[in-house]
């Protein structure tokens, strides 16, 4: 099997996969770092979202191949002990039922974020509707995007 | 009104004089604590969802661990228990840590997520529990000072006494270890609560923020190796044969087995309980180094499936299901009066029939379990809610003792009853006992949504009879796949409302597994007979919160024990549910709809708001008022409550899912629709305040939501929809579209 190098969070890795594995599988079973989740496989929930370059991206469909020598951020990654505005902001928002797909909803809102720091409520559900959230804490996940841009500000 | 005081039993407590480290390990039984003639509810019992334990652990250094017994699905019973504890205990909240605790049969039982019971069950017991631990630590401080114990006054975990001297819990946790448990504890005024009733985040929450492993696909071990399993690709099929030549020709493929063997012996056997849904088929296992590398050997085996009974369609089911409400077998489940005298000397007979699909669970992280299994024991990690039944399941499976099982309990990426049955826990188990290995049982969307246990298709038709301008006479039939309605929900409003009153049921045995489903039967139930209120209230020329609140007049004073939802409690969320959404003065363009329901024993009402935007409805905000006691994380409890309406409107709007020849019509996101951030309403809640004991909150708002929004479309179309997913009755949208085109 090919290897690759990766660079996630900062720190360069390297991996044999072969090419077509998934970067989420990568995370998940090369490199344990099992914060990014499997949702559906087909880029269609959200649960996987991590950035590639500063940009939202679903890792169960970027084959390991593509995401050599880019710049990848995890949920574990965002900040170093659970500081950045976004997750601070589900904190006090207290956005989790089951909690499962608010990593991926985390990577998408700090991406959207980033590019436009003073959303409005519909831009943040255009950004955020590619993710599900299953026990449908939608109004929570908009409302601590919104919190979070504050804390941005 | 006060919180009821139970009297309390030595038995209901276990107690070890000290931990190895120091300290007090207090242990009870949840269940046989309440009152003993506080029987569970029929319907639940029936589902074994009835007794719970925990222990609490006090450390010498005065840390408080509360091992929190239930399985965490999201409902929040992790933090919400706990916190009852706490109130009690009189500990600062954030002095305790709250750890899951593992399967332990001989001091749990029924350790169970499920019909929003946890909390109601478990009230009375994690209170006194509680207090009787603070007793005891009270009553050490006192023999250490040689005082009386009502002499000492306690807060957060700090004794005092009379002249100002302080013991903390730490300081004499050891003495109070070795004393006796006391009887007859005093519980808190509700005036006087700390923690209840205070708004606390999830104890999980630095964790999941921060994306630590807390879920059972997060589990792993040394040595472990990734299966995935092909199961029949269609309901009604068996496996003949498979060719694994490409599959284990795939990098990181280690191997590709054969199971079903043992599931299809404890099925010949009969010894499969409610929780264990087992195929009959054999199943072709994938095993690798990496989830992908299983899911990719999976896609290559070559198998050969042959069709050992018939493959249903939805077009079959609807004419079984139809055919069963025109036929005769029914089975009554509750009858009052005479329906058929009532229906024959009525004025006017109204009949209706609504429709609804199965529905598959869609928990967001798929199923999934790790085991291994040697000679010594069997080791199962993983996201089940019913445990107990897995491990003991396992145990016949493999023919092996109960004892060797060791269970622990994952955080569980959404449970929705999927998680009720163990299939993926035996699965899990007979690979790993195949192959001697640690092993993570991963499915795949896919395998989740096209092998679920799914919420049957159902179809209910109402039936009333109206005279000299009053209801007369109801009946409701039941025509579902696979079971019915149980227990207590024909007893539910309107029963003991009308004089002449019958539910009658029915069910055709279909090859699909089917189960329950977050509020099983009322999930559907709520938007039929809700949306049959409102028509009846037309036909009768009535307001229609005025028929519901004049039925309800009907039920006060009951003697009947099988009515268990309060008519005062429910005329009251009526009420303010008229009040908080400005009932009947709603802007031009917003249609309101109302609901009000009873179940898990909460009461709601639910209004509506719905807009015609470019021709399709938008519900753009719910009003919702529950009455479901004293609330003991209002941050928690609001959760619930919002998840509950967002959902139940989503999948009533667009949850579509058929089968043809055997194989559900969606097996991803693609083309299963569910409810997103442009489609979730904004939620307003009102929590009625009072005194009453606790009631659960991880399922009642969601059945009345379907009901309100069927109720707010036909204000806003003129016309009624009959069937969900609401979405695809295009000839309501159709006609407004139209009208608003001119």
């Amino acid at each position: 099997m090919p290897t690759y190098q990766l660079t996630v969070n900062g720190k360069e890795h390297t991996v044999e996969a072969s090419e077509d594995t998934p970067l989420l599988w990568v995370l998940r079973d090369h490199l344990n770092m099992v914060g990014t989740k499997f949702g559906c496989g087909i880029a269609q929930c959200g649960a996987c979202t991590v950035h590639v370059e500063g940009n939202a991206t679903r890792s169960c469909s970027l084959p390991v191949a593509s995401a050599a020598g880019m710049s990848i951020t995890t949920i574990e990654g965002l900040s170093e002990d659970g500081s950045h505005p976004v997750q601070q902001a589900w904190k006090e928002v207290d956005v989790p039922q089951c909690g499962y797909c608010q990593a991926g909803q985390m990577m998408t809102a700090s991406a959207f974020l980033a590019k436009n720091p003073s959303p409005t409520e519909e831009e943040i559900s255009d950004a955020m509707n590619g993710n599900i959230c299953r026990c449908s804490a939608y109004n929570r996940i908009k409302k601590a995007v919104g919190v979070a841009a504050e804390k941005m500000a | 009104m006060s919180t009821p005081s139970i009297p309390f039993s030595r038995r209901n407590f276990l107690r070890t004089s000290s931990l190895a480290s120091g300290g007090l390990l207090i242990g009870f039984n949840l269940f046989t604590a309440c009152k003993s003639d506080v029987k569970p509810p029929v319907d639940l019992a029936d589902l074994n969802y009835n007794d719970f334990n925990a222990f609490i652990k006090i450390a010498k250094n005065g840390a408080v661990t509360i091992f929190s017994p239930n399985p965490e699905i999201g409902q929040g019973v992790k933090t919400a228990m706990p916190m009852i504890i706490a109130e009690e205990l009189d500990v600062a909240w954030d002095n305790v840590y709250v750890q899951q605790g593992v399967l332990d049969t001989k001091n749990y039982t029924r350790q169970i997520a499920g019909g929003s019971q946890s909390i109601r069950f478990g009230w009375d017991a994690l209170r006194q529990t509680g207090a009787t631990a603070k007793q005891m630590l009270v009553n050490a401080a006192a023999a250490r000072w040689g005082v009386d114990a009502s002499e000492l006054s306690v807060s957060e975990g700090v004794i005092t006494n009379k002249v100002g001297e302080t013991l903390s819990y730490g300081d004499v946790v050891e003495e109070a270890a070795a004393l006796e448990v006391p009887e007859n504890v005093t519980l808190k005024e509700p005036k006087d609560y700390k923690i209840i009733g205070t708004d606390q985040r999830n104890v999980d929450i630095d964790k999941i923020i921060t994306g630590q492993p807390l879920y059972g696909m997060d589990y792993k071990v040394e040595g472990m190796v990734y299966a995935t399993v092909l199961r029949p690709p269609a309901f009604g099929q068996e496996l003949v044969s498979f060719d694994a030549t490409e599959a284990k020709a795939i990098p990181g493929v280690i191997d590709v087995i054969q199971i079903g063997d043992k599931a299809k012996a404890l099925l010949e056997k009969d010894k499969v309980n409610w929780t264990a849904q087992l195929s009959g088929s054999g199943k072709v296992v994938v095993l690798a180094k990496t989830t992908w590398d299983a899911f990719k050997g999976k896609k290559a085996i070559k198998a050969t499936w042959s069709d050992a009974s018939p493959l249903e369609s939805t077009e079959f089911h609807d004419e079984k299901l139809n055919a069963l409400l025109d036929g005769k077998d029914f089975v009554t489940m509750r009858k009052d009066g005479d329906v058929n005298k009532a229906f024959a000397q009525a004025d006017k007979v109204l009949e209706r029939t609504y429709e609804s699909p199965f529905l598959p669970h869609n928990c967001m992280e798929p199923m999934n379990f790790f085991a291994h299994v040697t000679d010594e024991k069997i080791h199962l990690v993983g996201p089940v809610q019913t445990p107990e039944d897995a491990a003991n399941t396992v145990a016949e499976l493999l023919g092996r003792d109960v004892a060797d099982i060791h269970l622990e309990m994952t955080r569980m990426g959404g449970g929705f009853g999927r998680r009720l049955y163990g299939d993926f826990v035996y699965e899990a188990a007979e690979i790993s006992d195949a192959i001697r290995k640690p092993v993570k049982m991963v499915s795949s969307r896919e395998d989740d949504m096209s092998t679920g246990v799914y919420r049957p298709s159902i179809k209910y038709r109402i039936k009333a009879a109206i005279k000299d301008g009053q209801l007369t006479g109801y009946q409701l039939k039941e025509a579902a796949i696979n079971g019915n309605m149980y227990g207590l929900i024909p007893n539910f409003f309107p029963a003991g409302a009308v004089e002449n009153y019958q539910v009658d049921v029915a069910n055709y045995k279909s090859n699909i597994t089917t189960g329950a489903w977050r509020a099983p039967y009322t999930n559907f139930l709520a938007y039929a007979e809700q949306s049959f209120f409102d028509e009846l209230a037309e036909a009768m020329e009535v307001d229609k919160i005025k028929l519901r609140l004049d039925l309800l007049e009907k039920v006060k004073g009951t003697t009947d024990e099988r009515i268990q939802y309060s008519p005062e409690r429910m005329q009251n969320v009526i009420k303010m549910a008229v009040d908080k959404s400005g009932w009947g003065k709603q802007p031009q363009g917003t249609y309101q709809g109302f609901v009000a329901y009873y179940c898990h024993n909460t009461h709601v009402a639910e209004v509506a708001d719905v807009v015609i935007e470019k021709g399709l409805p938008v519900v753009k905000k719910v009003t919702c008022v529950v009455d479901c006691g004293i609330v003991i994380n209002p941050l928690g409890a609001l959760n619930q409550i919002e998840g509950g309406i967002v959902d139940g409107i989503g999948h009533s709007m667009y949850g579509s899912f058929g089968f043809e020849n055997g194989q559900p019509t969606a097996k991803n996101f693609d083309k299963y629709r569910l409810g997103r951030m442009k489609d979730a309403a904004a939620v307003e809640t009102y929590l009625v305040q009072n005194e009453l004991s606790p009631t659960g909150l991880g399922e009642p708002t969601l059945p009345p939501a379907g009901g309100a929004v069927a109720n707010a479309l036909k204000a806003a179309t003129g016309k009624r929809v009959y069937k969900q997913p609401f979405i695809e009755q295009e000839e309501l949208w159709q006609a407004k579209q139209e009208e608003i085109l001119g």
